[in-house]
């Protein structure tokens, strides 16, 4: 400890003057002097270790073994203590093999291999300075040569060629969207078709997954109904269901809500007075958020959760939100009863559906 | 008999700390255990007549429930107008089946959440209380088994009533109850329970009434096919083994995350740490073969 | 043991062979054809220092080599096509419904393919795996200074993999097409129609039409198994190229200074540490594939518009954006026709892309600040910085909690709490948080650093209480070994002067450099802000003076003449040699 303190230059002697100089206050002592390990004093240490490694490797086998058994054995509805059997064993099997192969070789590693500590010097990440001057004047001569420099004419119609060629790359893209996207007087931007759903005048307010139209005496008060446009169950050829693409854009921009609450809790919206039917009301599924699909009602408050980013909307005051990062009510459908005593709608939406863009207004 | 059963709605009542807690767990398992041991063979013999029931279903309602739902089920409103209780007229032996037969009701404090909690009221009090109730105005009544049991059912019709139940599942429960049924956030600390293992009678009372904040889904909104179709498919999931290995309670990505840290990239750097560490060292000096 | 295979030579050397072997005749016909020798020969022996925490960024290399061996397998059965289907598979639930190829692919991988459940879940969770360690290998980094000159590119490169490992990860879980990874892409478009002016665009571009469309699942396919997987790969071989080049750093100690790197060689140890250690991560999520279920897609059901589970949550590495975006105020400008909508593109479009720039620019910001040119190879502890330590720590809070805001709907079940009330409190928290943990952090490293400097001045504490004869007791310190002494000195000194004031810039030849520029007040502030407070290792005056106190000392204690010991000898405030007992 009571060593003077000697200056010490193990640090390189590039030194900036807005720097401290690296003081070590201290000698490096140095590399410590190298302790054997026991396997590599004792030779039964070493003959264990040497067990021991190969033992792991044996136990990999093993494993290997067992997990082509269990391939070729275990079903697919077996069951291991409620757990799938064939995921089970399969896997437990396969990190075994793996497993034990590696601890083996780690152990081999830490016990066996020698484990002197060496010592490398490091290079200077920079090049030499002849060598930077070397490869600094073939540049010189290559542009010279080439005579960039000197032919602005070349050069600049050269760089202005090589920036629009990137055109070609980003311009035939144009193909991913609809073959459809083409501007026009009645679609002014290719997302005009944003503004419309499937809904119309007239076409019945049916329940999800059965495709059953609802009369207003169907629901009690706080009865919630996951209702889809009657269109999507008949809006084929021939009265069909819809499918594919057309099934998946009408439902993501047609499902909605029908909820059924005392009538003297809603608090009507300007010129909305007449879209309700018996404290029946209709609202878009579609979170003006971001999109998810919005159901979690609570009766009491008739406040409408969305579970993806908890916007929360009153569906007795025009769904007006109350809670979360949604800054528009969700869109009303305006509700009648046709002649069949089935709930309709009155139109459709009169305002886009789901989450703002650019274009909306 | 009767008294037993207040003393111990007492004690939840008033219960604090968790000795309490499990004094009451233990109370209400043994009388469920008991009571259902005792009573159910002698059901047939229990068969007073409806207006003994509702008499019977009163004096209980007027001990245990008119401080909040009023002296005549017609519900109370706090000074400032918030519902202490709602009026439970019209709302049938159904609601009070599912509240009172899942210990729901009585409430330790007001509130819209009601935790399951162990019950009150043994199955023939539970009984007579829905009667009383039902006698206030027309609701529905407590299904029977065969409304939600596949009894009878070919293999395919069954087949095909679970694969329904399950899209019906997922279109009007997974939004609140989650894709496995454990349950999810609802606003304001409130949550929508856990739904698997819950009796079958008990998700078709709650889907016919509405217990709390859920919506209805009366008959006229889900027919009662689908609901049966529901429960079947909730029943295969509990059947259904957990193919893919232990569930880390089925909430989906963030138990999921969870574990990648904790197990995953635990694990990990265990097994850096051990593969740096310096081994055993000996004083001995190796002899130069 | 048999040394005569090893081949004796630190790399200045070429090794020799004993007799000629069969490993050596292989040897030369390949190098013969291929001259590997010149460079195998500096390589195969080259030395890499052994720490732990130097193995963290292994765990994502063997996580990503995981990646593809599972990931090829998958290609084999997966079908990524959105064209509707109706299953007829094992999986009974689902039987006789509508559902995307994809879907109904993912389900026979997961039922009807021996293994393909365990595959797909050790895809996934070797991908959780992937990024997680990424990000642990980067604070690594970080906190120990090793981003600094020369290895700032490999920063960048490693913020690029960082950035596409999270690109990848997206893509892939939103290939099944279920309702969970559905419901990310429905709401990835609504990210993507809140840019500004190009929204719709491109969204319409992407979906190839309106939402949903019938090219998603394609077009993120092609990305996730060709375009993203190359980069990676070329991204992953140019940090390697380049860690090789640059030497791995290594801590200070006996032996190891800057213009050297002492550790194992290459070739048997490191191969064996890094090969066992690839088998090692394997297994692990081999492991977790088999004990943990990850992403049941057949219990989530295919996508469906109309349809949302509970519990809506991405992948975790997705999560912190999607916690801005739960706690984020709802605000929208409706101007001239058009729509703002501040309430989706700031917390997801800006924050995410403003988080990853200023990740990216650290190094080099850094650099800036510091004006530190040198070349560093040898790393310092966290508390030897405090304010860098300090700022990512900071980093780390917010990001935590705008992660925890992700999960809010599960932390408000499981803790029985208030999802809105948690909202409004992270909304604060997201704020306050990292101000918080930047002060903490900042006085709790100073502190581990005035620590050190009295364990250098005054020895290291014995646990021994001495009692003098008058009553007085005191705790023995005795000196540091020299390693340790060595150790703890072997940090720079911040450009202060002895009162904590920070040296004015000074040109080459210590003429103080004019202020230039606008920034250069900001520079200095944030200098004095980085080092003022913090404690400089020792001069040689103080360490002398400091030893020359604890020699007397233990004579005074060894002769036990009856001299106070009250613990307050050896603080470094106090005059040891002329103190009574308790008079000061």
């Amino acid at each position: 400890m009571s060593t003077p303190p000697t200056p010490h230059d193990g640090h390189d002697g590039h030194e900036d003057p807005n720097l401290p100089e690296r003081d070590d206050l201290y000698a490096n002592p140095g590399l410590p002097e190298h302790h054997w390990r026991p396997t590599d004093v004792d030779p039964r240490m070493e003959k264990r270790a040497e067990r021991q490694v190969a033992t792991l490797f044996g136990l990999s086998a093993i494993c290997t073994v067992l997990f082509v058994v269990s391939y070729f054995t275990v079903g697919a509805d077996d069951t291991v203590a409620g757990l799938g059997a064939q995921n089970l064993t399969l896997g437990l099997t396969l990190a075994g093999a793996l497993l034990f192969i590696g601890l083996g070789i780690i152990q081999w590693a830490r016990k066996l291999m020698a484990d002197v500590e060496l010592v490398e010097e490091r290079h200077a990440v920079a090049s030499p300075e002849e060598d930077r001057a070397v490869t600094l004047a073939a540049l010189n001569q290559g542009i010279e040569e080439s005579g960039i420099a000197r032919r602005p004419l070349v050069r600049n119609s050269l760089l202005g060629a090589v920036g629009l060629v990137g055109v070609t790359a980003i311009v035939p893209l144009w193909d991913l969207g609809p073959s459809n996207a083409k501007v026009t007087k009645e679609q002014p931007y290719p997302g005009a078709g944003l503004e419309h759903t499937i809904w119309d005048k007239g076409m019945r307010v049916v329940r999800d997954v059965v495709g059953t139209p609802i009369r207003p005496g169907d629901l009690q008060i706080g009865d919630l109904v996951n209702a889809e446009p009657e269109g999507l169950f008949n809006g084929g050829p021939d009265g069909e269901p819809l499918e594919g693409l057309a099934l998946q854009v009408g439902k993501s921009k047609g499902a909605v809500v029908v909820v059924r609450m005392e009538p003297d809790d809603i608090i009507p919206g300007d010129g909305r007075e007449n879209w309700s039917v018996d404290g029946i009301v209709c609202y878009s599924k579609i979170c003006t958020h971001v999109g998810c699909p919005i159901s979690l009602y609570e009766r009491t408050t008739h406040h409408l959760l969305c579970p993806c980013h908890q916007s929360t909307f009153d569906l007795a005051d025009s769904a007006r939100v109350v809670f979360g990062p949604a800054a528009r009510p969700l869109p009303q459908l305006p509700l009648a009863v046709d002649s069949e005593g089935y709930l309709v709608a009155q139109s459709d939406f009169t305002e886009p559906v789901g989450p703002s863009y650019w274009e909306r207004g | 008999m009767r008294l037993l059963n207040r003393s111990a709605g007492r004690i939840s009542r008033h219960r604090r700390g968790p000795l309490a807690g499990v004094v009451v767990l233990l109370l209400g398992l043994l009388m469920t255990g008991g009571l259902y041991a005792a009573f159910s063979p002698a059901s047939a013999d229990e068969t007073a007549s409806s207006a003994e029931q509702v008499a019977k279903g009163r004096e209980l309602f007027l001990v245990s429930c008119s401080f909040c739902h009023g002296q005549n089920g017609e519900g109370i409103k706090t000074q400032n107008g918030n519902q202490l209780g709602p009026s439970l007229v019209g709302v049938g032996a159904a609601a009070v089946d599912f509240q009172v037969g899942t210990g729901r009701m009585p409430l330790t404090q007001p509130g819209a959440q009601a935790p399951r909690k162990p019950e009150v009221f043994d199955d023939s009090e539970v009984a007579a209380l829905a009667a009383y109730v039902a006698s206030l105005g027309p609701g529905p009544a407590v299904p029977e088994e065969s409304d939600y049991s596949l009894e009878g059912m070919s293999d395919e019709e069954r087949q095909a009533a679970i694969t329904r139940g399950g899209q019906i599942f997922l279109t009007n429960c997974t939004a609140c109850h989650n894709f496995e049924g454990s349950g999810g956030a609802m606003p304001r600390g409130g949550h929508a329970p856990k739904i698997r293992g819950v009796e079958p009678k008990y998700i078709y009372e709650a889907l016919l009434t509405g217990p709390q904040n859920m919506p209805n889904f009366s008959n006229g909104n889900l027919s009662p096919d689908e609901k049966r179709d529901v429960i079947a498919y909730l029943g295969s999931l509990d059947e259904m083994p957990s193919y893919g290995g232990f569930g880390l309670g089925g909430l989906g990505p963030v138990p999921e995350g969870l574990a990648a840290w904790l197990v995953g990239i635990g694990l990990c750097v265990g097994a850096a740490v051990w593969i740096a560490a310096h081994t055993t060292r000996s004083t001995k000096k190796k002899v130069d073969a | 043991m048999d040394t005569t295979k090893i081949a004796k030579t630190n790399g200045t050397e070429p090794a020799t062979v004993s007799k000629p072997s069969r490993l050596g005749a292989v040897a030369t016909w390949a190098d013969e054809r291929l001259g590997l020798a010149t460079m195998a020969k500096k390589n195969l022996r080259k030395v890499f220092p052994d720490h732990w925490s130097f193995m963290l960024g292994e765990i994502a290399l063997w996580s990503f080599v995981v990646l593809l061996l599972t990931g090829v397998f998958l290609t084999l059965w997966f079908t990524p096509s959105m064209g509707e289907v109706t299953y007829q598979g094992s999986y009974e639930q689902l039987r006789g419904i509508h559902m995307s190829e994809a879907y109904a692919s993912a389900l026979h991988i997961s039922f009807d393919v021996r293994g393909g459940l365990l595959m797909r879940q050790m895809h996934h969770w070797a991908a959780m795996l992937f990024v997680a360690s990424m990000m642990v290998h980067l604070l690594r980094v970080w906190f120990t200074g090793a981003f600094r000159k020369p290895r700032e590119l490999n920063w960048v490169i490693g913020s690029l993999l960082l950035l596409l490992g999270t690109l990848e990860g997206f893509t892939g879980y939103s290939l099944p097409d279920d309702l969970l990874s559905g419901t990310g892409i429905r709401a990835a478009d609504g990210f993507i129609k809140a840019s500004p002016v190009v929204g719709t665009y491109m969204s319409f571009l992407l979906f190839g039409g309106e939402f949903p469309g019938e090219s998603i699942i394609p077009r993120l396919y092609t990305v996730h198994v060709l375009l993203i997987p190359g980069l990676l790969l070329a991204l992953i071989a140019a940090h390697m190229l380049l860690l090789v080049y640059h030497k791995h750093t290594q801590w200070p100690g006996p032996g190891r200074t800057e213009k050297n790197v002492v550790g194992y060689p290459m070739l048997p140890v490191y191969a064996a540490k890094a090969g066992g250690f690839f088998f090692i991560v394997f297994g692990v999520t081999a492991l977790m594939g088999a004990l943990l279920s990850i992403n049941p897609v057949w219990k989530y059901g295919p996508y469906d518009p109309s349809k949302v589970t509970a519990g809506s949550q991405p992948d975790w590495y997705m999560g912190w954006p999607d916690g801005a975006l739960r706690i984020m105020p709802g605000i929208e400008t409706h101007i001239w026709g058009i729509t703002i909508s501040w309430n989706v593109m700031l917390p997801i479009l800006v924050l995410p892309l403003l988080a990853f720039t200023v990740l990216l620019l650290l190094p080099f910001i850094d650099a800036w600040i510091t004006g530190d040119k040198r070349e560093h190879h040898l790393l310092y502890r966290p508390r030897d910085a405090p304010t860098r330590t300090a700022l990512m720590v900071a980093l780390m809070t917010m990001y935590g909690l705008f992660w925890a805001a992700g999960g809010n709907d599960i932390i408000a079940i499981t803790l029985n709490a208030s999802i809105n009330q948690i909202t409004y409190f992270l909304r604060a928290a997201v704020i306050v948080g990292p101000i918080l943990a930047f002060v903490i952090t900042r006085r709790w490293c100073i502190s581990l650093q005035r620590k050190d400097v009295e364990t250098i001045l005054h020895g290291y504490e014995t646990g021994i209480i001495m009692r003098s004869p008058e009553g007085g007791y005191s705790e023995k310190h005795l000196p540091l070994d020299p390693v340790r002494a060595y150790v703890l000195t072997a940090r720079d000194r911040d450009p202060v002067s002895a009162d904590g004031e920070v040296r004015p810039e000074v040109d080459a030849n210590g003429i103080p450099a004019p202020h230039t520029g606008r920034l250069s007040g900001l520079r200095n502030r944030i200098r004095t802000l980085m080092w003022s407070d913090n404690v400089q290792k020792p001069t040689r005056e103080e360490l002398e003076a400091g030893h020359h106190h604890a020699d007397h000392e233990h004579e005074l204690q060894a002769a036990m003449d009856g001299h106070a010991a009250d613990g307050h000898q050896f603080d470094g405030h106090h005059l040891v040699e002329d103190e009574g007992l308790r008079n000061h």
